[in-house]
């Protein structure tokens, strides 16, 4: 039950930097998303972040930080096995099912949903 | 008198209503909090199932964007955001809800032009800064790789 509970603490925290960054800066939601996955490389590459996933689970793979730390845990393991070529092929393989989800979905979503008014 | 854009945000500043930050601040961590919580209980799910731990990844990421297109295309992600603030747009489900209603809304311009580079809105530079950031990482390994004699 332990990890339950740090996956919301953990989870929880990490959206309320967001909100931080919100409310006492003029970071726009695109920015403060483009910050937060290329800040979950950063402290991936550094080490940080997979502690973090061992103890929150999902509270450190829902964010989009955690989406930044599968960019960078997909390009270590591919330069492992490949090389040069990993350098290039490793983070978007690693990565490939969120983003084919994510657009999929928004299209047939496009599909379905007709916009609503403003 | 002429109404410049600066004066104008001033003037609408200054009679928009002032959230109250720790109101805004705890509802983030909240429903951010509970989005974690429902990805850990599916994490958990497709592990019982006997999926390894990057399968059950995958597919609880998969989970999460669908709801999320869903609740957007119903128009319920957005009631919920307006409380939750950075709680829904963080999670991934906030990247879907940012991929999903750009989309929606670009329907009237066609699909191509319309639907088809509106869909990247948000997507396009959360992946292009994504990906060049690990590829900067990727880059540092190698190299390192290389000077240690086993490429």
């Amino acid at each position: 039950m332990l990890e339950y509970l740090w996956a919301f603490i953990i989870g929880g925290a990490i959206c309320a930097v967001g909100q931080v960054l919100i409310d006492y800066t003029k970071l726009t939601p695109a920015r403060i998303l483009t910050g937060f996955v290329v800040a979950g490389v950063l402290l991936s590459a550094l080490g940080l972040y997979k502690p973090l996933i061992e103890l929150a689970g999902g509270g450190a793979t829902v964010p989009l930080t955690g989406f930044g730390h599968l960019l960078a845990e997909g390009i270590r393991k591919a330069v492992d096995e490949k090389g040069w070529l990993g350098v290039f092929s490793g983070g978007l393989t690693a990565s490939s099912a969120g983003i084919t989800a994510a657009v999929l979905f928004g299209l047939a979503a496009a599909a379905v949903f007709k916009p609503k008014d403003k | 008198m002429k109404i410049t854009p600066e004066l104008y945000k001033d003037m609408t500043e200054q009679y928009a209503p002032k959230s109250k930050s720790y109101v805004n601040i705890s509802f983030a961590f909240l429903i951010g909090g509970g989005i974690c919580l429902l990805g850990e209980g599916l994490l958990n799910l497709f592990e019982y199932f006997g999926l390894d731990t990057q399968e059950a990844g995958s597919w609880t990421s998969i989970i999460l964007v669908f709801l999320s297109a869903l609740f957007t295309g119903l128009g319920w992600y957005e009631k919920i955001a307006r409380h939750a603030g950075a709680g829904t747009l963080v999670p991934i489900t906030g990247f879907a809800n940012g991929v999903t209603s750009p989309a929606i809304e670009a329907r009237t311009e066609g699909w191509i032009l319309g639907v088809g580079s509106k869909i990247f809105t948000i997507a396009g530079p959360v992946i292009l800064y994504g990906t060049a950031a690990s590829v900067v990482y990727g880059l540092c390994l190698q190299i390192v790789r290389c000077i240690m004699g086993d490429q």
